[in-house]
């Protein structure tokens, strides 16, 4: 099954404020953008990591919580009418015979542009993966999920939930009624997410519709062609219990990572992409990075400076866009906003 | 005047041990001067005991350290591989009160 090919000016990757902000560059040139970010919201560490927490060195707002920042970047944005593809990450990158790319989601979108942009942050927040020799044969089809996406396909099936977050703890109540038998493996013997969850938690484990393995880890996983039969947790004192099981989901929360962008022949520097500070491209013509995920001399993985480097990369980036006409640079406040 | 050196231990990922030293009075967190001696510590929130991203194991030393806040608790809670030993470095502020401390890093 193809899907249709999203059509753009500039194909950026990560929608965080530095990506976003770069819309209304780009906007202001007559470019129009479409972003594609792993995470199921835009504003990527803002919203994802600390939504509340106040940022003070945005020019002109004394203070500024990160969520707002974001709030305000969308509306900023809206007249440039960016689209957007969230919830999927990039996987590859084609150059196409006239030189533009198509640039690929893991779930098969595919945006076509004469100009990429990555503006991928610290990377993609995957997962965050336990350390069990061989848990990586048996992610996805084998039984070992990070998400629980459909939970009807835990119905009447042994259940292993590790973590003891939130979404750990939501997920134990939910499929308490869904799966044939559940156990939550968590390292403490007392829980952090909502105290009302936790209660409820202690509850189902009191009339025996859990398993609550406290005070462990998993430690070990075991399976057959590729299909997970049972898993190991161990205790404090070291002593491993082995448990049947149809699926795991350890719920341990998100980590970034620079992923696939990897593997593009893009220079990379201490997992940070190399430009050219003259206009933010990479060694490949065409793509761009700006913001925290490129490298420089002197570079300061601040907003402000992400901001100011896609202004200088969309300068750049009209070339392509553009190839028969002549950039000319215009203020704001002459101009004004023309959307589209 | 001599100055006062924090001595800190270090085991890396590669099982290598490093000593490092450090000047009282730099005013920096022990995510700061790891990062400053080139370990590969993310850090990505910068300091905020927002992402778990600068996890170390204090392998002997962990009564010289204040007592973990709850934020910095929620956050380790996250970590697959988190135990009563286990700090974010960011939230341990080097002085002279850590001079000794053993910590373990692990490879991001």
């Amino acid at each position: 099954m193809s899907k249709e090919i999203i059509e753009t000016d500039i194909a950026i990757i990560g929608a965080g404020p530095v990506g976003l902000f770069a819309v209304f560059e780009a906007g202001l040139l007559k470019m129009r953008c479409h972003l594609i970010d792993a995470l199921p919201q835009v504003g990527g560490q803002l919203s994802e990591i600390y939504p509340r927490k106040p940022i003070y060195d945005i020019p002109g707002y004394p203070s500024i919580d990160a969520q707002d920042l974001v709030d305000e970047l969308m509306k900023q944005i809206a007249p440039f009418q960016p689209s957007f593809t969230l919830g999927e990450r990039v996987e590859t990158l084609e150059k196409q015979e006239d030189g533009s790319y198509h640039v690929i989601g893991h779930e098969g979108t595919t945006i076509h542009a004469p100009v990429v942009v990555i503006a991928g942050g610290l990377g993609s927040f995957e997962p965050r993966r336990p350390d069990i020799e061989g848990i990586l044969e048996y992610e996805g089809k084998g039984g070992v999920h990070y998400f629980v996406k459909n939970p009807d396909i835990y119905k009447d099936q042994k259940v292993i939930i590790a973590g003891g977050g939130d979404s750990a703890l939501d997920w134990t109540i939910y499929l308490s009624e869904v799966a044939s038998s559940l156990t939550l493996v968590h390292r403490s013997d007392s829980f952090r997410g909502a105290p009302d969850s936790a209660e409820k938690v202690f509850n189902l484990a009191e009339q025996g519709k859990i398993n609550l393995v406290l005070q462990s880890n998993l430690s070990s996983i075991h399976g057959q062609d590729g299909k997970l039969t049972q898993v190991g947790v161990k205790d404090k004192g070291k002593n491993e219990t082995i448990l049947d099981a149809d699926y795991v989901i350890p719920l341990f929360g998100l980590s970034p990572k620079l992923g696939p962008i990897g593997e593009w022949g893009l220079n990379i520097d201490k997992g940070a992409v190399a430009v050219d500070t003259f206009d933010y491209s990479t060694n490949v013509e065409r793509i761009y990075a700006i913001g925290d995920i490129n490298t420089y001399p002197g570079k300061l993985k601040l907003i402000l400076c992400g901001f100011h480097e896609a202004a200088l990369m969309c300068q750049s980036a009209f070339k392509y866009v553009y190839p028969d006409q002549k950039l000319s640079f215009k203020y704001t406040t002459v101009n004004g906003i023309h959307s589209f | 005047m001599s100055e006062e050196i924090i001595r800190i231990h270090v085991e890396g990922p590669d099982d290598q041990v490093k000593e490092l030293e450090i000047p009282d009075g730099i005013n920096l967190s022990l995510m700061e001067v790891l990062k400053a001696s080139e370990y590969n510590i993310l850090a990505t929130c910068g300091g905020m005991a927002l992402c778990a991203t600068c996890h170390i194991q204090v392998v002997d030393g962990l009564d010289m350290l204040d007592e973990r806040s709850d934020s910095e608790l929620d956050m380790l809670d996250t970590l697959p591989n988190a135990d009563d030993d286990s700090r974010l470095a960011c939230q341990i502020k080097v002085g002279p009160q850590i001079n000794g401390l053993r910590i373990r890093v692990f490879d991001n």
